[in-house]
């Protein structure tokens, strides 16, 4: 069997992992296909109805509505977006960046490789969802910087990835370091090839299966982090819907509608256990040792 | 040893320096200042007193000058006074931490007592179903957005099923020990589950790999029973990496006691600062951010400490 073959092979057989991906598949479809959705169900998510406030569940409002009488599920499809997205877009940027410093930490070591490990260390330490507080209240009109429509979006992915690359730096470090002991790596330098083209020909898709598998898992982390900021008011700003801002007032409704605070916070932890399921399960196949 | 501990120190004095001021920096960008609370409140004040009141307050420095001049006052033990309480921010501070200390230390105990025997007993039965099943609560218990937990607990136990209140604590001498302890059991219940999740994983982990090892065939070999060898040999060296985990772990805890101080209204630390950030109460947020960033590091520095002293085959090395 190849080698991709093999891992596809051990995927499949890790089961949670296999659901996990078709969960996450099934849900990427149907929020991005909330305007289909949304017309077919003649129900949009920004329409506030007064007298359709805690509606309950009805052929007009499928999951009933929200606390403006805004219809629930199209509101947690757009919700579901924008929780996709931050946590796509940050765990992709915090690789990039935590691949770039670790290949060069690891590949050129000495001041710059120490300097970089204190680095982590530090920012690994630190009690991180206070900071985090602090970076999503700072106002970004005082730093000269634009408050367009899409704003908060932009932050929240910005201050994640910015706290979220260490996990990676470390690893891609770790395993350059073991990569360049390697035969095939030396055999490349004594052929005449700079240290660019070693660095991210020969060495990058062999630390390619542990980018990979902590980017995934950290997905998950993320979009727990952007639900936090987002239900203590600092994340993404309504009228825009994230799982998150869903359950800003959860604590008031479920008096009167309980409803209102399970479903979000259900598709919240559906979505990141199947983030972390799909993560274990590409480790045990992209592992070659287990 | 000695030397180590300089250098561990060293580090930490000046990350908490780094710290300090990033964060007077920061929030400093937050939306509001001081003068600006006051026009609001008083709307016949001129530019003229404006311009006074900044140079009072010394707003008119750049943020460098006004930093050092607040670091020279705070290693003088004058951290200011709270803008929203009105009282010293050091005061504040000491009055709530007995509260996350209470709340930290049993929501800890609760995880440990938890993750411990599952932990074990999911390496025991490796790859079997209790392994599967532990495993599967763990990723549920790490997958949990920690605030709907606990707006899940007080739906089921106090608008459900009104055994427990929702929110709040009572003041010191308000109500008696009964009445305490019923505040917090949902705290101590939402942030004890959620982070044993992770600690079983690290247990179940470490304990896997002790395991593995060669000594551990050896003395199955020798003749001692199963339980024998995991009592006396697997559990010592297992649990090494435990304990360091544990400490390591003080940031996410400190982290989780925040979001369940601020769901059920607990009078603690982190229900403060994160009222202080928002009420852009500086003083108030940098000590309080300063004190848990000291927390965490003194947490990591014993995590070293705690490696050293259950491991004699480690020694210390001064840069490791």
């Amino acid at each position: 069997m190849s080698p991709a073959a093999l891992a596809w092979f051990r995927f499949r057989r890790h089961k949670a992992g296999f659901a996990g991906a078709v969960f996450l598949l099934l849900l990427a479809a149907a929020v991005w296909s909330a305007p289909l959705i949304e017309a077919a169900l003649g129900v949009d998510a920004q329409t506030v109805d007064l007298f359709a406030r805690y509606a309950p569940p009805s052929a007009g409002h499928l999951l009933g509505a929200d606390d403006l009488g805004r219809d629930l599920l199209a509101r947690l499809l757009r919700g579901g977006q924008v929780s996709l997205s931050v946590g796509l877009a940050a765990a992709f940027i915090a690789a990039l960046i935590g691949t770039g410093l670790g290949l060069l930490a690891g590949y050129r070591g000495g001041a710059f490789d120490t300097a970089l490990m204190r680095l982590t260390d530090g920012v690994i330490a630190l009690p991180l969802l206070p900071l985090l507080i602090v970076l999503a209240a700072v106002d970004l009109g005082k730093l000269g910087l634009d408050d367009g429509t899409n704003a908060s979006l932009f932050r929240v992915i910005a201050i994640v990835a910015l706290v979220g690359w260490t996990t990676v730096a470390r690893l891609v470090r770790a395993a350059t370091l073991a990569a360049r002991a390697q035969d095939y790596v030396r055999a490349a330098r004594a052929l005449g090839a700079g240290s660019g083209r070693i660095a991210l020909r020969h060495i990058l898709p062999n630390v390619a299966s542990p980018i990979l598998v902590a980017t995934t898992l950290s997905v998950g982390n993320i979009i727990l982090f952007e639900s936090v900021l987002s239900f203590l008011g600092l994340g993404i700003q309504p009228p825009a819907a994230s799982w998150g801002n869903m359950l800003a007032h959860a604590q008031e409704t479920i008096w009167q509608a309980p409803r209102l605070a399970v479903w979000p916070g259900l598709l919240i932890f559906a979505t990141v256990i199947a983030f972390n399921f799909l993560g274990d399960a590409l480790q045990d196949a992209l592992d070659p040792r287990s | 040893m000695t030397r180590f501990l300089a250098a561990r120190l060293l580090q930490a004095v000046i990350v908490l320096a780094v710290m300090s001021f990033a964060v007077y920096g920061l929030i400093g960008l937050m939306p509001g200042d001081p003068i600006d609370a006051m026009i609001a409140a008083d709307p016949e004040l001129t530019s003229e007193d404006t311009e006074r009141l900044k140079a009072l307050y010394g707003l008119d420095r750049p943020v460098w000058e006004r930093y050092l001049a607040w670091a020279g006052h705070a290693l003088g033990g004058d951290f200011g006074h709270s803008r929203i309480y009105h009282r010293p921010a050091l005061d504040l501070l000491a009055e709530r931490l007995p509260h996350t200390v209470l709340l930290m230390g049993l929501a800890f105990a609760l995880s440990v007592a938890i993750a411990l025997p599952a932990g074990i007993f999911a390496a025991l039965k490796a790859n079997r179903f209790g392994d599967y099943a532990v495993n599967f609560i763990c990723f549920a218990g790490i997958s949990t957005p920690p605030f709907w937990l606990a707006i899940m607990a007080m739906l089921l136990f106090s608008v459900t099923l009104g055994w427990l209140p929702a929110t709040g604590y009572p003041a010191a001498g308000d109500a008696g020990w009964a009445e305490r302890l019923r505040h917090l059991v949902l705290p101590v219940a939402v942030l004890g589950l959620l982070s044993a999740g992770g600690i079983t994983r690290y247990v179940r982990a470490s304990m896997r790999e002790a395991l593995r090892q060669d000594y551990v065939r050896t003395a199955r070999a020798k003749g001692l029973s199963r339980a024998a060898v995991v009592r006396r040999h697997v559990l010592r060296n297992a649990m090494i990496p435990v304990v360091t985990i544990l400490a390591l772990d003080m940031g996410a805890l400190f982290s989780g006691a925040l979001i369940t101080e601020i769901m059920f209204g607990y009078p603690g630390m982190g229900a403060l600062i994160y009222n202080a950030v928002m009420a852009n109460d500086y003083n108030l947020a940098l000590i309080g951010l300063l004190f848990a960033t000291f927390t965490t590091l003194a947490a990591n520095i014993a995590a070293d400490g705690a490696y050293v002293a259950l491991d004699p085959r480690i020694a210390f090395r001064t840069g490791a």
